[in-house]
């Protein structure tokens, strides 16, 4: 399956970007190799990017990562790029004994492939520096980097959201002297808050029905298979016409079970993962909403700590104490504070109430993607058997003997 | 579009879903007659090479594709109980041997619980359950061409029935009844297990009324037919015999019932299996017989020779071997189905519930886009489920028979059982001769020796010559039984090796054409949905 099937805004293959002289960014994630011994044994991709954006050292670079590159970089973008929905990754653990199956291997590059694509067609994060890193630095700059990274931001970002919401509760009671956290009111974004947590509620029970349908496949394939066994053997035993039309309907049988487990794959990649992604994706939309909810308060703590200063301050200048020249430049070091606080904060909002409609109108393609896909799959699926067994009946029309 | 968005029922869900397609109900469970709808979602999936499946019975509504079998070969479907199917049409002819015009039609229904009238220790006494038994039928043995009769009869009844039929038909494959207790689990109720009785007991007598000798027997026109208390006996009623020689046995007899009797109905007896607890010698004899044939150096004097015989029985066993493999996986076939069935079912809910979640809290286009296409998907895939359903509940009508069939092994083995103790009774009665030829001989010799003779002895001999007499009359009985035996094994041998190659044709047939069809259907609701999203599609 081509993993240019899901959808990507923005990118010069979409239909809306004129001709071929236009700035484009393109980025491929292929063949995994299995490197290392034993326990620290892991898989690494080719990264090739071909661009002519100026920025780039050249038209096209080849460079080899890993998973925990592709996590560095998320990790930096979700730190500089507040209020942009950073694209998900897939998870990081798997079960010991998948973990180098081809299948998943195969699934985890489809999977890195695609947030790259995001990214570089995202029109700001494309022209992030640490993409440039990730795209062109030599292995071992990225292993430096990577190596780099604190504790902290090798956590999952609703592990940060929890960090920070502890930490900035406790300044924020202390500072306002409050039991509550401060939270925001519009009562607009309250509704999308809540739009995204019952969403994911939703999505992910949908998932979770999506990977039993694929179990379900492979279960239905197995139980012809031995029932396709079984009935040849009762045809061998019998011998006869009989015999012989019960042969014929133990293959069929077992043909089918090989055109089901293959469904049950395709199933996986095209349906089941994409529900999957759309739950991660709603997963990193709320680790941005915690981010604007650490912005919101740190800009109001800043603003209640400024006012509290301007009044030491005016009381200060009264009685013409020397401590007015310090106080004043504390107060001038927090106004500017402040200010920064409220423009991070206002541009979180900002640019959330921009991609909150590019998401939308994103999963509905990724979405009609996948359920194309799936009713293909489902429909290809249904007229092979239904072609097998109906090759199946002149058979035994031949050998009844009535 | 969606009207109906304030029910919380999951079901109810599904349905204001499925508002365009008038005809499809989750409550319908009846065939109706075919409604001169015209179908909206009708896909002309006609492949050009072969005819399609849809057009055997193309039904207007899914709730009529319910019961209704793409093979249209099968029997009617057992709904109810109370319906027979047509005697004229096509179907039942199927079901009867002979000509189309034979019918004997039984049904049971309608249990009734009833209080043990005699004496009993528990106040309150015991309870058993009646059943009414219905039966139709044009045979000459009951009557001629119209007859109808019912009766009430219990369970022990069919036990007696049964046990008087073993005795009668040796040799035939003869149905096996159902169990005396078949309570599987603690937990099922009372009426399940009536109902479940219900259920057995017709096939059962549905059963003894096809086998074209059986159906025939006085027994089963007695149980059929007289009101009232059942007029058999529960079994052959052997008084204790004495040491050497058989006592009269007291027969009651109800109607003809013929029985070869040869010098004295004691000989009847032995056309009879030794029956524990009353032939203490003769079981005793025959044990010794058969060690003798296990354990013994020499062989015994009758043997089973029948080569033909032995081949088939081989063969008989290799395929119940194979057959009860087969349907074991058949099982789990069809669990298989069933459970892709109800993940597709909550596959299509989950997205019901998502559906109504985005057109609640629609804010932008695309989310109303978006719920417009999971509606379709899950209305699909909640076709699909119903589709499986059925299939499924096709499939296992199909693969019943490999049970059933089971269950004929089951007489098979009892008839071949017959056999192998009448040729014991046939063996130790040999046996039996030679011993006493040779203790006459032993007597005869002593004897002369003496002169003027010896009056003790002579009265031995003659005692001995007497027995010999009874013993010869009796292995003549005895060879003869065994013949019969053998005949009726033969006779009953071709005549299931044709029912089965055309049962089983039938159901390899009927399960092809179930799978191949609602495949068919199935393709039809997924290439609709790929229609509706076919906008989404790359090249």
């Amino acid at each position: 399956m081509n993993p240019s099937q899901r959808s990507l805004s923005g990118s010069s293959q979409s239909p809306r970007s004129p001709s071929s002289s236009q700035p484009f960014l393109s980025v491929s994630v292929t063949d995994p190799v299995k490197l290392g011994n034993g326990v620290q044994a892991y898989i690494s991709y080719r990264v090739i990017t071909k661009t002519n954006f100026p920025e780039f050292q050249g038209p096209e670079k080849i460079v080899i990562r890993r998973y925990s590159d592709f996590v560095w970089l998320r990790d930096r973008l979700f730190e500089k790029y507040k209020g942009i929905f950073i694209p998900p990754l897939p998870e990081k653990s798997a079960v010991e004994k998948f973990r180098f199956s081809a299948e998943f291997i195969e699934m985890r590059r489809q999977a890195l492939d695609i947030f790259v694509n995001r990214i570089a067609s995202h029109h700001e994060l494309q022209q992030s520096e640490d993409l440039r890193l990730f795209l062109q630095a030599e292995e071992e700059t990225m292993e430096r980097l990577r190596s780099q990274e604190t504790g902290i931001f090798k956590k999952k970002p609703s592990d940060l959201m929890q960090i920070f919401k502890d930490v900035q509760t406790k300044v924020s009671d202390v500072v306002l002297g409050k039991e509550k956290p401060v939270e925001e009111t519009d009562p607009e974004y309250e509704k999308l808050k809540h739009y995204i947590f019952e969403l994911e509620n939703h999505l992910a029970e949908a998932q979770k029905h999506a990977y039993r349908l694929v179990k379900r496949h492979r279960e239905l394939g197995q139980s012809l298979s031995d029932f396709g066994k079984a009935v040849k053997l009762l045809g061998a035993s019998e011998g006869n016409s009989l015999g012989k039309a019960f042969s014929e309907l133990g293959m069929k049988s077992e043909a089918l079970s090989v055109k089901l487990q293959k469904e049950a794959q395709q199933l996986l990649m095209n349906f089941e993962e994409p529900l999957k992604d759309y739950v991660r994706a709603v997963q990193s939309i709320k680790a941005t909403i915690a981010e604007r909810a650490n912005a919101f308060r740190r800009q109001c703590e800043l603003a209640e700590t400024m006012k509290l200063k301007e009044i030491n301050l005016d009381k200060l200048m009264l009685i013409r104490s020397e401590k007015v020249g310090e106080a004043e430049y504390e107060y001038n070091q927090l106004k500017a504070e402040s200010e920064q606080a409220t423009k991070t904060f206002e541009t979180i909002v900002r640019l959330m109430n921009e991609e909150i409609g590019r998401f939308q109108e994103q999963k509905t393609l990724d979405m009609g993607i996948a359920f194309h896909e799936f009713a293909k799959g489902q429909a290809r699926l249904a007229n092979g058997i239904a072609d097998a067994w109906r090759s199946l009946i002149p058979k035994l029309e031949a050998c009844s003997p009535s | 579009m969606m009207k109906q968005e304030e029910q919380s029922h999951d079901e109810q869900d599904m349905e204001s879903l499925l508002l365009d397609d008038p005809s499809s109900t989750t409550t319908n469970l009846h065939l109706q007659p075919p409604q001169p709808v015209t179908f909206p979602d009708s896909h002309p999936l006609q492949s050009p090479k072969s005819p399609s499946f849809n057009s055997f019975l193309d039904p207007p509504s899914y709730a009529d594709a319910i019961f209704t079998s793409f093979d249209t070969t099968t029997s009617a479907t057992t709904t109810s109980s109370s319906n027979f199917p047509n005697p004229h049409s096509p179907d039942s002819s199927s079901l009867q041997p002979g000509s189309e015009s034979d019918y004997l039609l039984i049904s049971v229904s309608d249990p009734h619980k009833e209080q043990e009238l005699a004496t009993s220790l528990v106040p309150g006494g015991n309870t058993y359950y009646t059943y009414l038994i219905t039966t139709r039928t044009n045979l000459p043995e009951f009557g001629g061409p119209g007859s109808e009769f019912t009766v009430r009869r219990r369970f022990r009844d069919v036990v007696t029935l049964s046990d008087r039929l073993s005795e009668t038909y040796r040799g035939y494959f003869i149905p096996v009844r159902p169990d005396k207790s078949t309570v599987e689990s603690q937990v099922m109720q009372k009426n399940e297990f009536v109902e479940q009785r219900r259920v057995a007991l017709e096939k059962y007598l549905r059963k003894l009324g096809m086998h074209p000798v059986i159906r025939k027997s006085e027994e089963l026109r007695l149980f059929l037919e007289v009101r009232g208390k059942l007029p058999l006996v529960k079994s052959t009623d052997v008084a204790s015999r004495m040491l050497d020689g058989a006592v009269k046995l007291p027969r009651q007899l109800f109607g003809g019932e013929a029985v070869a009797v040869v010098g004295g109905a004691e000989l009847s007896e032995v056309a009879q299996p030794a029956k524990g607890g009353r032939d203490l010698l003769r079981i005793f004899k025959e044990l010794k017989q058969s060690v003798a044939n296990d354990w013994g150096g020499t062989k015994p004097l009758v043997m089973e020779e029948d080569k033909e015989f032995m081949e088939r029985k081989e063969r008989l066993v290799e395929f119940e071997q194979q057959l009860s493999a087969v349907s074991q996986q058949a099982e789990s076939l069809v669990k298989s189905q069933q459970d892709m069935g109800e993940t597709m079912g909550e596959l299509g809910l989950a997205f019901v519930k998502l559906t109504k979640f985005e057109t609640e809290e629609a804010i932008f286009e695309a989310q109303r886009v978006r719920a417009s296409d999971m509606r379709n998907v899950a209305t699909a895939a909640v076709k699909a489920s119903r589709l499986y359903r059925e299939l499924n509940t096709q499939t296992i009508k199909h693969l019943d028979k490999l049970h059933e069939y089971l269950g004929t092994m089951l007489a098979v083995n009892n008839a071949f059982t017959d056999r192998s103790s009448a040729l014991l009774t046939v063996q130790t009665l040999s046996s039996e001769l030679v011993s006493l030829n040779s203790r006459i001989e032993k007597l005869e010799v002593a004897s002369s020796k003496i002169f003027g003779g010896d009056k003790s002895r002579m009265r031995k001999i003659e005692d001995l010559k007497e027995a010999h007499r009874v013993t010869e009359n009796a292995k003549t009985c005895a060879d003869r039984e065994y013949e019969r035996i053998k005949e009726n094994n033969r006779s009953e041998l071709e005549r299931i090796d044709k029912e089965r190659h055309d049962d089983f044709f039938s159901m390899l047939r009927g399960f092809v054409v179930n799978q191949a069809g609602y495949a068919e259907k199935m393709a039809a609701v997924w290439e609709k949905l790929a229609e509706e999203t076919a906008t989404y599609s790359r090249q």
